[in-house]
């Protein structure tokens, strides 16, 4: 992006910003995957910093869509086959595989990416899925720690997300010390960064709905990931995308896994409560 | 629902946007290489424009992935088929896209694929017929440069 | 992806001279020849190149894919059924690989 912040002034939103509100006044239109309909759109409790909850769904175009609504065309699907035949490999010292502890996917793993980032007491911190994925890894299966971007843990992070499509993202910030990352969290939100001298704020908040050149900007939800980008031609993690984020204003970005991202995801998680887990969404 | 002071505002920038983004896509180099590649389909004779309906979109979110698809009128019996259809893409470096094959076993003769677009551009469907003739169809996709993709 | 793994969408029956639609889709990077990695050298061309589908040892559709085609190729297309069996679905490879699949149809 070479333009100066000055677009943000001149930021031209599309005839769409009415089209898609109409949706709320039809709640019974609810977009539907094989039956479990996704929440797009939630009411934001007293004191909430948006008007509204909105997905990333609905900024993208009916193409786009119609790519996430049928899981047989949804290319992050190609990944999810690959978890799920991961989850019951054994892998690693203790001769185990994910199957081995938690069995049946379906019926173990629903509602836990809805939860994410959740409190590990005995860590200390937040964990996100990653995270307890690869502590599940090295401390249960003696196998080693997959790479944030890896395929292995994309497949992995997307099909245990994937058991929890449809409900609502819902993290407990008050367990442990989950306020203090919820905190820093914020503060990341709001702060800016880089040369072009932007905060997440900045676009996802003050300016959604707008556009940026030619890209529609969304309020930044996260419950659509891992997540098939078109642009990607892939799929990729939450943090990748906030790296993008950090590279398009030019600032230096945060490592995946990072603290700064992990309170981030926290935050983030929160400001998009009641959304339904889209995992795996496309986007544009 | 009530329309804000700020959609109203953004709804006039909405409309100079698309104003700005309606420029002229096809140099004369690209429409050479395209005209070659429709001639080479065709052995020369000028493609009838019917029959064929291309769908894709108005407006690619990205160029990296856009849905295309086409269709086709044909009775797909075994005198009378369409034995070929090919995608040209004017504005990319190669204007090849894909070359489908059709027997009269194929039923119909349509497909959709997903297709690479560098720019905004024409996106151009041509059938064969087994009885020798051509035909045609055109769509202009318009490929946003994206501001932030990230 | 290291290997690349289709997925194919067939109904399961069918009646007699119907025309099913059929949906493909393969794992595959379509390495299009012309990106260049971080030092500026080209990176080779690796797509693939050709897609067949056959019913009962013939081929009922066929296409060639150039590097304009996406990552992940998607293709949907029509087939007639004019009796049980088994649809046979190629990929080739620019490196020479060769990916199949196979679905059985019933006509009833």
């Amino acid at each position: 992006m070479r333009n100066l912040p000055g677009i943000f002034v001149a930021g031209a939103a599309a005839t769409a910003i009415l089209a898609t509100s109409g949706v709320l006044a039809d709640q019974s239109n609810l977009p539907s995957i094989d039956g479990v309909e996704l929440k797009t759109r939630a009411e934001a409790p007293k004191d909430h910093p948006l008007p509204e909850i909105i997905s990333g769904f609905e900024f993208r175009t009916k193409e786009t869509q119609a790519l996430e609504l049928d899981d047989f065309t949804n290319p992050g699907f190609l990944l999810v086959e690959s978890g799920e035949e991961t989850w019951s490999t054994a892998e690693g010292s203790a001769g185990k595989s994910c199957e081995s502890c938690h069995g049946d996917a379906a019926e173990s793993m629903k509602g836990v990416r809805a939860a994410m980032p959740k409190w590990n007491e005995a860590a200390g911190r937040p964990f996100t899925l990653e995270n307890q994925i690869n502590e599940c890894r090295t401390e249960q299966m003696g196998a080693d720690a997959w790479k944030w971007e890896s395929d292995d843990m994309l497949a992995m992070t997307a099909y245990v997300g994937l058991q929890s499509r449809g409900m609502p993202v819902d993290v407990d910030i008050e367990a442990g010390d989950m306020m203090s990352w919820w905190e820093k969290g914020k503060d990341f939100y709001y702060t800016r960064f880089g040369q072009l001298d932007l905060a997440c704020a900045n676009c996802h908040e003050a300016n959604y709905g707008n556009y940026i050149r030619a890209d529609r900007l969304s309020q930044g939800q996260s419950n659509g990931f891992p997540t098939y980008r078109l642009k990607w031609q892939k799929m990729g993690s939450l943090h990748r995308r906030f790296k993008g984020c950090m590279d398009n204003i030019r600032a230096e970005a945060f490592k995946r896994g990072s603290d700064e991202f992990v309170a981030l995801e926290t935050y983030l998680a929160w400001r998009g409560e009641g959304l339904s887990v889209e995992t795996p969404a496309v986007r544009n | 629902m009530t329309i804000t002071r700020r959609q109203v505002f953004a709804l006039g920038a909405g409309v100079a946007a698309v104003a700005l983004t309606g420029l002229p896509r096809v140099t004369f180099a690209e429409e050479d290489k395209v005209q070659a590649a429709i001639d080479a389909f065709s052995g020369g004779a000028t493609p009838e424009t019917a029959n064929v309906s291309l769908t894709a979109p108005e407006i690619a979110e990205n160029g990296n992935t856009v849905p295309i698809s086409f269709a086709v009128d044909s009775p797909m019996s075994d005198d009378d088929h369409i034995t070929e259809v090919t995608l040209l893409a004017a504005g990319n470096p190669s204007p090849d896209v894909a070359t489908f094959h059709f027997t009269p076993m194929s039923g119909a003769a349509e497909a959709t694929t997903r297709m690479r677009l560098a720019k905004t551009q024409d996106v151009i469907a041509l059938a064969k017929t087994s009885t020798g003739k051509v035909y045609m169809d055109r769509k202009t996709v318009k490929v946003t440069i994206g501001g932030c993709g990230g | 992806m290291a290997k690349s793994k289709p997925r194919v969408k067939v109904p399961k029956t069918a009646s007699k001279d119907e025309v099913i639609t059929i949906k493909t889709l393969i794992s595959h990077k379509m390495e299009s020849g012309q990106r260049k990695d971080k030092d500026g050298n080209v990176i080779p061309r690796q797509i693939i190149n050709k897609f067949t589908c056959d019913f009962n040892g013939k081929t009922v559709f066929s296409c060639d894919l150039e590097p304009a085609i996406s990552a992940n190729p998607y293709l949907e297309f029509s087939a007639k059924v004019p009796e049980s069996g088994t649809f046979k679905f190629t990929w080739l490879d620019d490196d020479g690989s060769e990916y199949s699949t196979e679905s059985k149809i019933a006509v009833e």
